[in-house]
């Protein structure tokens, strides 16, 4: 009798542990940023509070590194079950390979999602949304409040105010632009910033992407022109300059202007804390003309499609598209947060960038033409190297553009 | 016969550990590149067999067709640029130590130890003086010639040569001490019976020097060859991946690696045509290296 009640008993409590076994998940969770891990894993506390059973593993690897890394585990079968996932082309990879899990039924707070970062997390092949957007950047031009009023300088509005500024800061002695053309990449952010209220921002984007003009456009060859007229202002031998000494141009108070993304912020303060810089939109041809700037997202956490907790996995996802994640990226990794309406009132700086993305048009080169190879923008790097350096044209470097895009964009074969 | 079995196992079970080794991590990469590319690619998926296609579009489409042959023109610049200047000047290097010059050995050592550096650390270091207002043009502008500054690795006509010059200044001490050791191997007593026959020393040199170290000369050779054809790092830490700029650094390892890894900025891989790059980079050294193996073994010289 008493052994059969042990047994009894011995049959529930196994059933009973295995019962807290079974309600236990962990989620493997991976992400290219191991300078936030410690942030990221109070984050995930937050999150394993709500959710009793779930548990998340973090873990990171370095950026340049990061893709190899996970395409190597996705194609093995062991990739994490959540994951931090680029945006636009560098998500169609992993899309188009069947490694990613539509989200759009999982996760319903993606509707309220502005359609700048959604696209990042849409694949152009099946319309749906892979991944829950987290950051977006914009690009402007940073300026030195100091130097400013120095030189009693105004913010300015129209192209012309800019040049003059620039010509004011040379004269004083100060580095007008800190911005140099070593790596093509930050010439395509000078572009992306003072372009497109040249080329014609969305009317253009919309065009061009839909093949009804090209980038022989004169409305793009035009605002390339603008672009050369920043060479006076530009280092000494900028050719040679690299973005590293861009920055530390700028930081140490030695150029008046940086022309860059909303992501430099973090980087300008934690050098140089008394560097008091201001922020303004790409200007304008007339005062009064709207001021776009160009605005893409930053990248996506995706669930792994093969993935054996995908009920555990979408929880996770609803947590980063909601308002306590947001808030997160705002104040503690500094970054203009993709979650609708989170709270920027702890935040001055991004609160501004928030405001400048009132008339935004996306990056061109990375949000259209970043699927293929060769892409817009590795076209756009190089032959701007050879523009700015005066060894092509502005005709050359648009028609290198258009014959590049030209060998796979069907819109662009058409004609 | 039994002894012999034995033996015969003791000997494979020596070499399989360096076997094992060499086949899992040259040949079966090797074999696996040529096999990827002979397929299309859906991203990272292997998709359809396609033949030699990736090869016709490596070398008669658009954009790799470009791409391809202003790669390989850099690699050529890299060889004749390196066998002249690099093997020239490691050539005289080694025949003036070899004379015994005062502090021979002091300088013997001060030439070879570039050649120990990282070639990381190299590149990077020398991408430090060559900026704009890095340690050259500082230089420049000391000695009173501030208009001979230049974007050392900023200017398209520039760039390769500046990045060939840094390496030669890695490298020149290898040549060096091999032509050295090849030279004080030439029999004491030719060059003692030549003297003896009053020949200047220009004619020891080009008649008898020289033609008694064909071998050495070959194996800088093959190694400049291969050298040239594989240079990768010295560009990468110094231009980085894209060819910047403009692509006049560019070079067949650099497009292989966008090509066939992709990046942020170049686009999504295309693994396919990357491996018919890589194999096509393989072909190419081993011809170049079995052509100057066999012109320039005709020109050795027996005592």
């Amino acid at each position: 009798m008493r052994i059969k009640r042990i047994a009894i008993l011995a049959l529930v409590a196994t059933l009973a542990l295995g019962n807290v076994f079974a309600q236990k998940t962990e989620l493997n969770f991976w992400t290219w940023r191991p300078e936030d891990t410690e942030k990221y894993q109070a984050l995930l506390a937050s999150f394993e509070k709500q959710n009793p059973g779930v548990t998340v593993k973090i873990s990171a690897f370095k950026n340049t590194e990061y893709n190899t890394i996970l395409s190597a585990a996705l194609a093995g079968g062991s990739g994490p079950d959540v994951f931090q996932s680029r945006a636009y082309g560098g998500l169609e990879t992993f899309a188009q390979s069947g490694y990613l899990e539509p989200l759009d039924a999982w996760v319903p707070e993606l509707k309220g999602f502005d359609k700048a970062p959604l696209g990042g997390a849409t694949s152009i092949k099946d319309g749906k949304v892979y991944g829950v957007p987290f950051a977006s950047q914009t690009l402007f031009v940073f300026y030195n409040k100091a130097i400013y009023k120095e030189l009693g300088l105004k913010v300015p509005e129209t192209w012309d105010q800019f040049l003059a500024n620039l010509a004011a800061c040379k004269k004083a002695g100060y580095q007008a632009l800190a911005n140099g053309g070593k790596e093509g990449w930050t010439l395509e952010v000078m572009m992306g910033s003072l372009a497109p209220n040249f080329y014609g921002a969305n009317d253009f984007f919309q065009a061009v992407v839909a093949g009804k003009t090209n980038f022989q456009d004169p409305r793009f060859k035009g605002a390339m022109d603008k672009l050369k007229e920043l060479t006076p202002y530009m280092p000494d031998l900028f050719m040679g300059v690299s973005y590293t000494d861009m920055q530390a141009s700028f930081i140490n108070e030695m150029a008046a202007h940086f022309v860059g993304g909303s992501f430099e912020a973090g980087y300008f303060s934690s050098q140089n804390p008394k560097l008091d810089f201001g922020i303004f939109a790409g200007p304008v041809a007339k005062a009064g003309d709207p001021r776009h700037v160009s605005v893409y997202a930053d990248g996506n956490f995706s669930m792994n499609s093969g993935s054996k907790k995908k009920d555990a996995a979408a929880k996770l996802l609803k947590f980063f598209a909601s308002k306590e994640t947001g808030n997160f990226f705002i104040n503690e990794l500094k970054q203009v947060s993709a979650v609708p309406g989170a709270d920027t009132s702890k935040s001055p700086y991004i609160k501004e960038v928030l405001s400048l993305q009132k008339f935004n048009t996306p990056y061109i080169f990375l949000v259209g033409f970043r699927y293929n190879q060769p892409t817009g923008s590795a076209l756009f790097q190089s032959a701007a190297q050879g523009f700015f350096a005066g060894t092509l044209s502005s005709a050359d470097l648009c028609k290198q553009i258009q014959d590049g895009i030209a060998t796979y964009y069907a819109p662009f074969q058409k004609k | 016969m039994h002894k012999k079995n034995s033996e015969k196992l003791w000997i494979a079970f020596f070499v399989s550990p360096a076997m094992a080794i060499v086949v899992s991590i040259i040949l079966l990469p090797l074999f696996m590149s040529l096999f990827n590319s002979l397929f299309s690619w859906r991203q990272l998926i292997r998709d359809e067999f396609v033949g030699l296609e990736n090869f016709r579009r490596v070398f008669f489409t658009e954009p790799y067709k470009t791409r391809f042959s202003n790669a390989i023109g850099n690699n050529a610049t890299w060889l004749g640029v390196t066998m002249l200047v690099q093997n020239t000047l490691g050539l005289a290097m080694g025949y003036f130590l070899s004379r015994r010059i005062r502090g021979s050995e002091f300088y013997k050592r001060i030439i070879f130890i570039p050649v120990l550096f990282s070639i990381v650390a190299v590149g990077f270091l020398w991408g430090l003086y060559l900026k704009p207002n890095g340690l050259l043009n500082g230089f420049l502008k000391l000695i009173g010639s501030p208009e001979m500054a230049r974007a050392w690795l900023g200017d398209e006509k520039l760039a390769t040569f500046s990045i060939i010059a840094v390496n030669i200044w890695r490298w020149v001490g290898f040549p060096s001490l091999v032509f050295l050791a090849a030279i004080d191997s030439v029999p004491t007593e030719c060059l003692e019976a030549a003297w003896m026959d009053g020949a200047k020393d220009r004619t020891v040199f080009f008649r008898i020097i020289l033609p008694l170290i064909v071998p050495s000369i070959l194996i800088i050779t093959v190694l400049t060859i291969v050298g040239s054809l594989n240079v990768f790092e010295q560009i990468y830490t110094m231009a980085g991946l894209d060819g910047s700029p403009n692509y006049s650094t560019d070079t067949i390892g650099t497009l292989f690696y966008r090509t066939g890894f992709g990046s942020v900025d170049s686009g999504n891989p295309e693994i396919g045509v990357g491996s018919a790059i890589g194999v096509i980079i393989y072909f190419l050294t081993l011809a170049a290296s079995l052509v100057s193996i066999m012109s320039l073994g005709k020109q050795e010289v027996e005592l």
